[in-house]
């Protein structure tokens, strides 16, 4: 079982700080939303989850995981839609945790594919190329490749922000899935109905952690008044952040 | 027909030396053509063109240290071109400057150089021999060289193929699962040298990245994956040499600049007639499917 423990966790750009004095534990086989305003620090925390951001300070533990076996999927992912390739190739790059950089793809791993593809409702797409797919299309396909990743540990970012209802919905079961397998899932969210509907935890984040535990607790309405009144402050002339271990302001 | 057989084989019947050109040029189109189709999906097909400037003032040595002679020149070629890449590599990972920038403000001070260093001692002739090349004056040497670079470039793609793609396709991915990225984007950066290296001697340092490009630009037009666009590439290539050299041969046309002209009209001809070319993408059925 994967977990993550932060421990006064900040990251950020240039020393100003996205995700600030953090501390909480991910547990093993939970699923959890982030929710926040933009600019709040949620896609930070994940890039930072995934291991492609190194904290300003703090720490995340891995706890029977490695930031190399976790399954990342970013918000707007740069892939090259143009790229001369098949969806069942896309899909089958998921099997590196299986076969690395050089080893053949067994029949095996095809029929895997095939059977992620079907799972994701892209029966038939598998000789696709990637230009010919709609945005709800190619996420299902992306998730085909979480699937194959086989994580124990998943990193969504706005997953279901391009997608209409009816994608959502697979995917949404997609995860449940995911869930009852024992994985860990965290998916930053911005719709809040949909989090009370199928997140049991929430992360509610504005730069500083305002509430983190069951959603019904954390998304009340005046956690979210708080969240509303967090700007995106960049000050060049801020203070270095002075603060005890215990995360008070002195 | 007997002419046009003659025509079309003759003169490498008649001649070793079209022999050799023909055997040189082809078998550099095998290497570079892929690693051409590499470049143009990565999105750096110029910075092949910078790299190709950035071999001179290497060449330039070998050429003060030994004259027009392969293998001092050659090395040279080879080490200024692996210094301006791995350089602009190394600032574009250190600065917020784009690859693209310190690779042209490399090559830039690198092509200036070698142009200052063979004035030192050549002539204009030996300047445009380096600069375009001399086909028709393959040596040994210059063919062994170039099956060498061949070889290196088929078997390292082959190794480096899944890592390639990936970062091409799909680089946070890629960051994700392993570190290998910076690895292979450096090793991929080497071979664009060595084949660049390889063909100076027949195509010269100018034109040799056209015989890289202009395939795997023609072959983008027909192809829609990646292992058949390489082939298309390397056919395309090796069809450009052939008729190319023909062409020099029966017309006295300069052969390495009539290699690469006869790629471009590939170029051009695939642009207007391909399937996936600038009129392919009309609808060829009145009728659409049902679903």
């Amino acid at each position: 079982m994967a977990s993550f423990v932060l421990d006064d966790l900040t990251l950020g750009y240039d020393g100003h700080p996205a995700v600030h004095h953090l501390s909480g534990t991910l547990a093993a086989g939970s699923l959890t939303a982030i929710f926040g305003p933009n600019g709040s620090g949620k896609s930070t925390l994940l890039k930072g989850l995934a291991g492609l951001l190194k904290p300003i300070s703090g720490s995340i533990a891995f706890q029977n995981c490695s930031a190399k076996s976790i399954a990342y999927l970013p918000q707007a992912s740069d892939i090259d839609r143009t790229f001369p390739t098949s969806v069942a190739d896309l899909v089958a790059t998921g099997l590196y945790q299986r076969r690395g950089l050089f080893a053949a793809h067994t029949a095996q791993d095809l029929a895997d594919v095939m059977q992620a593809l079907a799972t994701v409702g892209l029966d038939g797409f598998s000789a696709r190329g990637l230009d010919t797919l709609s945005g709800g299309q190619f996420q299902r396909a992306l998730f085909a490749r979480v699937m194959l990743q086989d994580a124990r540990a998943i990193l969504l970012d706005e997953p279901f922000s391009a997608v209409d209802s009816k994608t959502t919905n697979d995917l949404l079961a997609i995860v449940a899935r995911w869930q009852q397998e024992g994985r860990t899932v965290v998916a930053v969210l911005h719709d809040e109905a949909l989090v009370h509907q199928h997140f049991p935890q929430t992360l509610l984040l504005a730069r500083e952690c305002l509430g983190w535990g069951p959603t019904q607790e954390v998304l009340n309405a005046p956690n979210l008044q708080r969240a509303r009144h967090i700007h995106e402050a960049w000050d060049e002339a801020a203070p270095d952040c002075e603060r005890d271990e215990h995360g008070h302001a002195h | 027909m007997a002419t046009l057989i003659d025509f079309l084989f003759g003169p490498f019947i008649e001649f070793a030396f079209m022999r050799h050109a023909l055997a040189g040029a082809s078998v550099l189109a095998v290497g570079a053509c892929p690693v051409g189709v590499f470049l143009m999906l990565r999105r750096m097909s110029l910075a092949g063109d910078a790299l190709s400037h950035a071999i001179l003032p290497g060449v330039a040595v070998g050429f003060l240290a030994a004259g027009l002679s392969l293998v001092p020149m050659a090395i040279g070629g080879l080490a200024a071109g692996l210094i301006v890449a791995l350089l602009s590599g190394l600032v574009a990972r250190a600065t917020l400057q784009k690859e693209d920038a310190s690779l042209a403000a490399f090559y830039l001070v690198s092509l200036a150089l070698g142009v200052v260093l063979i004035s030192l001692r050549g002539n204009s002739v030996d300047l445009t021999h380096i600069l375009f090349g001399t086909v028709l004056a393959l040596n040994a040497q210059g063919l062994i060289m170039i099956g060498v670079v061949a070889s290196i470039t088929l078997v390292t793609l082959a190794v480096m193929w899944r890592v390639l793609v990936l970062e091409c396709l799909d680089p946070i991915f890629l960051k994700t699962v392993s570190s290998a990225g910076p690895a292979a984007h450096s090793a991929f950066l080497i071979l664009v040298v060595l084949n660049l290296v390889g063909g100076f001697q027949a195509m010269g340092t100018l034109l040799c990245v056209g015989l890289m490009m202009l395939p795997a630009a023609a072959a983008r037009f027909w192809a829609q994956r990646l292992e058949a666009l390489c082939l298309i590439a390397m056919a395309i290539g090796i069809v450009s040499c052939w008729i190319g050299l023909l062409i020099s041969y029966h017309f006295n046309i300069v052969s390495g600049p009539a290699i690469v002209l006869v790629a471009g009209g590939f170029y051009l001809v695939s642009l207007i007639v391909a399937p996936r070319g600038m009129f392919g993408q009309k609808p060829r059925r009145v009728q659409h499917k049902a679903a």
